[in-house]
């Protein structure tokens, strides 16, 4: 130590001039960007994806790959052409496809995925404005599209557990909910309930050896993925919460009035896109409102929704439109739950506007 | 009103706080320089007016320039010497700013006009704030407020808490932190000084939890004078007037609104530190406690160091860069001004000197707001910066304003998280001077 003293003064080094940056602060962010996001969403569907591949094997990869490439590719496309600066680097679009794809049948040939991609990625974002500007889901809008324009293949369900069978080996039949919704109000409508609610089928919905989409079928995984969601932060528990709890109070409620009109609270949380639609797709950021008090209430609505188009629509299931729906009231719902600043008061907020007026 | 547990403020976020460069290290006293270069304009109001021509000879904590006004104090010179030409440097926010060059004598002689007031419990409220001004103290936390505004409340206020700024919830700054541990009577003393003042006997000290030993060293010694230490939790921004307040009394400053509406003064801990030496000792304003620090700084660490102190030198004293930097920032990096060159100089309220490497800072570019939210969670005064920003980049600014925008306080919170990286602060000042302008139009 004493030796170094001894040694002559190094020469103390300064940044050179000209090499210091500008800008305003903060001078530190906390790291994470849109792509880091996009990609631990895309982590948190894992689950969902391994279980759709072990349920409809070869078809289910396909289904995946198909929609994710389109959709990257009609984001790369659009930009280029409309000279915008490229945003498939964000992934937002990969993910718009692994959730485009968890919405269709395992069955579903290669042109309804391309259809579904462009009506998902160019006619629901980039017409908007892309990434950040669309106010409705772009997986929402093209699952409706696609239901409304190509009823056959998007209501052909085939069973899982089929393997790697060949496509036109699938056997295929109603989804528990279509099946549901045929017999509510007939005179089988009791015992084919029960048949639906008895725990074993309850069961298989769960962990989604039923019929359905790709992320229809099970539960479980979908529910493990939104676990995944709420802890990393990367949703507002506060929307699935809602969706969720009123699906289960509300169809709870019915059932109780009138047994024959559908079946319990339970059959309607397992069944469907519910879980996949209030984990996933209501909950994307640039399509749901900005609060946590806003969140309730656009969840509450698209549970209600949902049970509403469920018992006494025309389509078995609704979860796509609830949330398309409530999209659409997103900037009313922002409106409504704006927060109040620090230190607001009603005394305060007229002292404000008084001496704004004094100062007019 | 005051409670052990500390109300926690919402939103707020916890950056990476980059304090265990310098904490450890004691405070040095930095050498006598050949030159000092001292900015004018430093407190917020009308810059003094300088009284000394070039050529005179200066004692050390000599006026030389004297207050203009009452929002306004005046400057004494940091050592002894001749007083040498007036140049520009930038000063902290990027403006050129006059400075008067004092170049030393190496004697160092004190030649205060200040008279010590020891016996400072049973003088004159009035002249000890008379003394105050006099000793060119202002906020030194970074408002660079002159202090004796503040404790001088308009008669209809009523002032009962005076509470002492001792969070330093800025990432990597330790000067208070050490000013507490190592000086806690003068903080202490100081604050018992302003209290009288303003005649309250309720004074709180906060500080965040982060800085245990100067906690205990400040309460150790805090009972004599009647004090309170209350531990804070540690969140940016707890040091802000507002959260403060509310974390210690629960009282709420209301939007638009100051301290004194719910009879609080904030002081920061190191302005008490200066009101103890400019009334006990009667040494003028001339020296502050400054961290530098950063990870290509050879050796952070908190120094003592004179007003008028160059950057480069005082750069020189922490052994210079051991790595490239990117960034120099006057301040902490949540607020502090980014500098392009290193010719500015140490002001009262430069609270740290600090170097940042190209991969801790960032230049981004601003993508379109996906509206995640996070922003929202981060703000601690509520507010909506997203959609803001969004209203301000189509120039909206009377949605804006109905937004709130004016609350805000430019705390850097929300772009700290935000994963677009906009830069939702330089929107919200632009909309404020937009919105003020306006508001001036309209008046006149
Ligand atoms: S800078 Fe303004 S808007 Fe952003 S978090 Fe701070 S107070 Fe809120
Ligand atoms: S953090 Fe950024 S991207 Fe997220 S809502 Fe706020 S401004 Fe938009």
């Amino acid at each position: 130590m004493s030796e170094e003293n001894m040694k002559p003064m190094e020469e103390v080094v300064l940044p050179p001039a000209g090499s210091l940056l500008l800008s305003s602060s903060p001078h530190v962010h906390q790291g994470e960007s849109i792509t880091t996001i996009m990609l631990k969403v895309l982590i948190c569907l894992i689950p969902a994806i391994v279980a759709s591949i072990c349920m409809f094997g070869l078809n289910a990869v396909l289904v995946l790959l198909y929609c994710t490439a389109f959709c990257a590719v009609f984001e790369y496309l659009c930009n280029f052409l409309m000279k915008q600066p490229q945003t498939v680097k964000y992934l937002s679009a990969v993910l718009t496809g692994v959730i485009l794809a968890m919405n269709l049948p395992a069955t579903v040939p290669w042109w309804i995925c391309l259809v579904g991609s462009f009506v998902a990625i160019i006619i629901a974002k980039q017409i908007f404005g892309g990434l950040g500007q669309n106010p409705f889901n772009p997986a929402a809008v093209a699952r409706v599209a696609l239901l409304i324009g190509f009823a056959g293949p998007m209501t052909t369900w085939v069973t899982p557990m089929q393997g790697f069978a060949a496509t036109s080996d699938f056997t295929t039949g109603a989804t528990p909910l279509g099946t549901a919704q045929m017999a509510s109000g007939t005179e089988i409508s009791l015992t084919t309930f029960e048949k639906l609610e008895s725990t074993d089928a309850l069961m298989q919905s769960f962990i989604g050896n039923i019929g359905g989409s790709l992320g229809e079928t099970s539960a479980l995984a979908i529910l493990l993925g939104g676990i995944g969601l709420i802890v990393f932060r990367l949703i507002k528990w506060q929307i699935p919460f809602a969706i969720i709890g009123t699906t289960m109070l509300f169809t709870w409620l019915v059932n109780t009035v009138d047994p024959t009109l559908t079946p319990g609270a339970l059959f309607h949380v397992c069944s469907g896109g519910l879980m996949l639609g209030a984990f996933f797709m209501a909950t994307d950021m640039v399509t749901s409102p900005i609060t946590h008090r806003g969140a309730l209430i656009y969840g509450a609505m698209i549970g209600l929704i949902t049970c509403v188009i469920r018992i006494w629509g025309a389509y078995p299931d609704g979860v796509s439109f609830a949330i398309v729906i409530m999209n659409a009231l997103v900037p009313l719902i922002d409106r409504i739950c704006y927060k109040r600043p620090f230190g607001w008061s009603p005394a305060s907020a007229s002292a404000l506007q008084m001496r704004r007026n004094e100062v007019k | 009103m005051y409670s052990d547990n500390p109300r926690k403020f919402i939103g707020g976020v916890h950056p990476d706080d980059g304090k265990a460069l310098s904490c450890e290290k004691p405070i040095r006293v930095a050498p006598l320089l050949e030159k000092y270069v001292v900015p004018v304009p430093q407190n917020i109001g009308k810059p003094p007016k300088v009284i000394v021509n070039k050529g005179d000879l200066v004692k050390k904590g000599q006026l030389i320039a004297d207050a203009d006004g009452f929002v306004s104090v005046p400057l004494h010179s940091p050592t002894s010497g001749t007083v040498g030409e007036t140049v520009l440097i930038p000063g902290a926010v990027g403006t050129m700013i006059p400075a008067i060059e004092i170049i030393s004598d190496g004697q160092d002689e004190w030649g205060s006009a200040l008279e010590p007031i020891p016996d400072w419990k049973n003088t004159d409220r009035e002249i000890l704030k008379k003394r105050i001004c006099d000793a060119g103290i202002i906020g030194m936390g970074g408002a660079a407020f002159p202090s004796h505004v503040k404790l001088s409340p308009p008669p209809e206020k009523v002032i009962d808490t005076l509470i002492l700024n001792g969070a330093e919830c800025e990432p990597y700054l330790t000067a208070d932190h050490r000013l507490m541990l190592e000086h806690p009577n003068c903080v202490l003393e100081g604050a018992a000084i302003a209290a009288k003042i303003l005649k309250v006997d309720r004074v709180f000290v906060g500080i965040e939890e982060n800085k245990q030993n100067a906690i205990d060293a400040m309460k150790e010694r805090a009972g004599k004078y009647g004090i309170k230490i209350v531990p804070l939790r540690v969140r940016y921004p707890q040091g802000a007037e507002k959260q403060l307040i509310m974390a210690i009394t629960g009282r709420h400053v209301v939007a638009g609104g100051l301290p004194m509406d719910v009879g609080c003064v904030v002081q920061n801990v190191g302005t008490c530190a200066a009101i103890r030496a400019a009334v006990v000792e009667g040494h003028p304003l001339i020296e502050r406690m400054t961290t530098i620090t950063g990870s290509p700084v050879k050796d952070p660490c908190t120094w003592q160091l004179r007003i008028g102190t160059p950057v480069a030198e005082a750069l020189k004293l922490a052994g210079g860069i051991v790595a490239p930097a990117a960034k120099l920032i006057l301040g902490g990096p949540m607020m502090g001004f980014a500098q392009a060159t290193l010719d500015g100089s140490v002001a009262k309220n430069s609270s740290g000197i600090l170097l940042l490497q190209a991969e801790e800072t960032g230049q981004y570019t601003s993508n379109p707001c996906i509206r995640c939210g996070r922003c929202v969670d981060a703000c601690p005064m509520r507010l909506l910066p997203g959609p803001i920003s969004v209203l301000v980049e189509s120039e909206k600014y009377d949605q804006a304003e109905q937004a709130f925008v004016m609350d805000c306080v430019e705390c850097g919170a929300c772009s700290y998280v935000c994963p677009a990286n906009r830069p939702l602060i330089q929107h919200f000042r632009r909309a404020k001077a937009e919105i003020n302008a306006l508001r001036r139009a309209g008046k006149k």
